[in-house]
């Protein structure tokens, strides 16, 4: 149960603008999260949750400190090798959705597996499994535009699904939708965490969105304020 | 990613912007079509022109007053028809050597009139050059010696002023002297756009005196072979040295005309074919300028494709592709248009256009190249993109 997912210690990521200022996003880290895990991130907007998404999603490396996901040193990894080890471990839901608009849903789930070198007869038959099992069977060939935003949310998750990562990282996937179709969103990610032990990291300021993860981190001002879950093993029941 | 999916990626990318893609296209579409049609019409106007020169007979030598080469101006003839026989005993063989001497004049049958060139010739000219006569005879020798007034009509020239009547034993007036008519040519083919089915031709003798002048234009040797050209083009010009000392004499074989005629050509089709490759380049530029347009649009696509796992190259890759098939779609609707265009052109104009097999070929190669050359530089940017800024565009 608790081999790390992705472990951070001491990180921090700074940014030089432009004239020479340097802005501290994240000033010292440390957090561990374990597969089968269910988190929130939560914090004001310029705490840094964002950031810590990206480097915790490997599109970013950090400034200092060490990041280890699925067991590899991010530091050390090149660009080429950092996007493999994207493609292989992380799954993400974005707020915007981030679909392609001009191809359909199998094709857009079917995307990383392109990255991946696998043949197109198994990334359609695998899109498609994915697309089922989020309830969008009857969708395959929908274009997004003919979807509706929870329909279109549940896309992006069969996408982030159909390469079997072990951590699943969702950017205020409820920022975009109608509270029915947040529920819903909210009860797949559920679902998927607990099926197919999935890490789930959500990045939020909804605290009703929070207050369902197992464990909440509240970040202000680059750093880890609270972490109601620190040292893992859920002991909360999913709030209804 | 795979070859397959980045081009149906980058086919779809254009399909999306159709209208774009076909005016990116335009810039190489006329550039490779001008490269075709140039290099079709300068091939063609050479191969014309060699073909002409060498229905002119074989193993020919033509001495002419001056300097034949490129920019070499011409001089007045001091050639007399003496020289035919000094020609005659420089190679050994008086029936090898030709003369002419030719004016424009008019020629009237009754009411019909045509303005044409008299070619004052002498008995040789059948032997030398490839003239076959159709009816009655050629001039002979007594016809020149005793300056009779006798003539050989050209095909059209009879058929103008004869139309169906056999014009053989009938009489012609030239420049108000009559001629009788001994002998029709065969029809053939016009030697660089002149018609020499036009041509009537008298005795030399006859045409100086008709012209009022002493001289000749020119004389015309046939070597007996190939390997003999060298040494009878030097004993001609050793005997015109040793009796007009001071002047220039040229005396060229049908290669070093066509080897002077074909540098010129050659030339015009590389000018034409470089003012051509000009507008290729402002297409390449074009579609470089289309890229990075496409590029910035897209800067969300390609963030998250580099979230989803895609490398620097494969992205590099998919807006490479996509440069290249603008300008190779680009390049082969210009090859279609070029090359329709050239045909149409030797079918309805009197431009002899040619296609030759490299042209096309060449023409699609730079394209594809130009693409290449001028994808790069937005594929790059785009591989290049950092994934989290790329998300955060709007």
């Amino acid at each position: 149960m608790s081999e790390p997912a992705v472990e951070a210690i001491d990180v921090t990521r700074s940014y030089e603008l432009e004239g020479g200022v340097v802005v501290n996003a994240l000033s010292g880290v440390s957090l561990r999260i374990d597969t089968g895990e269910y988190a929130a991130i939560i914090g004001p907007s310029g705490s840094g949750k964002s950031t810590l998404m990206h480097l915790l999603g490997c599109l970013d490396r950090p400034t200092t400190g060490a990041l280890r996901i699925a067991g590899a040193d991010v530091s050390s990894l090149d660009d080429t090798q950092l996007a493999q080890l994207r493609n292989e471990t992380v799954g993400f839901v974005f707020q915007s959705f981030q679909l392609l608009p001009r191809i359909s849903a199998t094709a857009n789930v079917a995307m990383p597996l392109v990255y991946r070198g696998t043949p197109r007869a198994e990334r359609i038959e695998r899109a498609r499994a994915a697309l089922e099992s989020v309830g969008l069977g009857h969708r395959l060939d929908h274009r997004p535009t003919q979807l509706s935003g929870g329909e279109q949310q549940r896309v992006a998750i069969a996408r982030a699904l159909v390469s079997q990562p072990t951590l699943l990282l969702a950017d205020e996937p409820t920022g975009n939708l109608d509270t029915q179709s947040g529920v819903d969103v909210m009860r797949l990610l559920e679902q998927l965490n607990t099926d197919h032990g999935v890490a789930v990291i959500l990045v939020t300021h909804d605290h009703e969105v929070a207050a369902r993860a197992r464990r909440r981190i509240r970040i202000r001002d680059g750093l880890i304020e609270s972490d109601d879950g620190a040292h893992s093993v859920a002991d909360q029941s999913v709030a209804p | 990613m795979r070859f397959a999916e980045a081009f149906r990626v980058a086919l779809d990318a254009l399909r999306a912007n159709r209208l774009r893609s076909l005016l990116t296209m335009l810039g190489v579409i006329i550039g490779v079509a001008a490269v075709v049609i140039l290099v079709a019409i300068g091939s063609g106007a050479k191969a014309e022109v060699e073909k002409q020169v060498e229905g002119l007979g074989s193993n020919l030598i033509l001495v002419v007053p001056g300097s034949l080469e490129i920019g070499g101006a011409p001089s007045a003839s001091r050639l007399e028809l003496t020289d035919v026989e000094l020609l005659g005993r420089a190679v050994g063989d008086a029936n090898a050597v030709a003369t002419t001497v030719q004016s424009g004049e008019l020629v009237r049958v009754g009411d019909k009139e045509v303005f044409t060139t008299i070619n004052g010739t002498n008995e040789t000219v059948v032997n030398v050059f490839d003239r076959p006569i159709a009816r009655g005879r050629y001039i002979s020798a007594a016809d020149v010696d005793t300056r009779r007034r006798v003539a050989v009509l050209g095909s059209s020239s009879a058929r103008k002023l004869f139309g169906d009547v056999d014009p053989i034993g009938r009489q012609v007036t030239i420049a108000g002297v009559r001629f009788r008519i001994i002998g029709t040519f065969v029809d053939v083919g016009s030697t660089f756009g002149v018609d020499r089915n036009a041509e009537i031709h008298v005795p030399v003798t006859s045409a100086q005196r008709l012209f009022g002048v002493d001289r000749i234009d020119a004389l015309a040797v046939k070597a007996p072979t190939i390997d003999s050209i060298p040494a009878i083009q030097k004993r001609i010009l050793d005997a015109l040295a040793e009796k007009y000392p001071g002047d220039k004499f040229s005396a060229v074989t049908q290669t070093q005309i066509l080897g002077t005629i074909g540098q010129i050509l050659g030339l015009l089709t590389l000018v034409l074919a470089a003012i051509a490759a000009i507008s290729l380049l402002v297409g390449g530029v074009g579609v470089s300028n289309i890229m990075l347009v496409s590029v910035r649009e897209r800067t969300r696509e390609i963030g998250l494709r580099k979230a989803l796992g895609a490398r620097q190259r494969d992205i590099l890759v998919q807006f490479l592709i996509e440069a290249v098939l603008l300008t190779s779609i680009g390049g082969l609707i210009g090859i279609a248009l070029g090359v329709s265009a050239s045909l149409a052109a030797s079918a309805l104009s009197p431009l002899p256009a040619q296609i030759s097999w490299w042209s096309p070929l060449l023409a699609f190669g730079v394209s594809a190249g130009v693409g290449i050359f001028f994808g790069v530089a937005p594929a790059r940017r785009a591989g290049r993109l950092d994934p989290v800024v790329a998300l955060r565009t709007e």
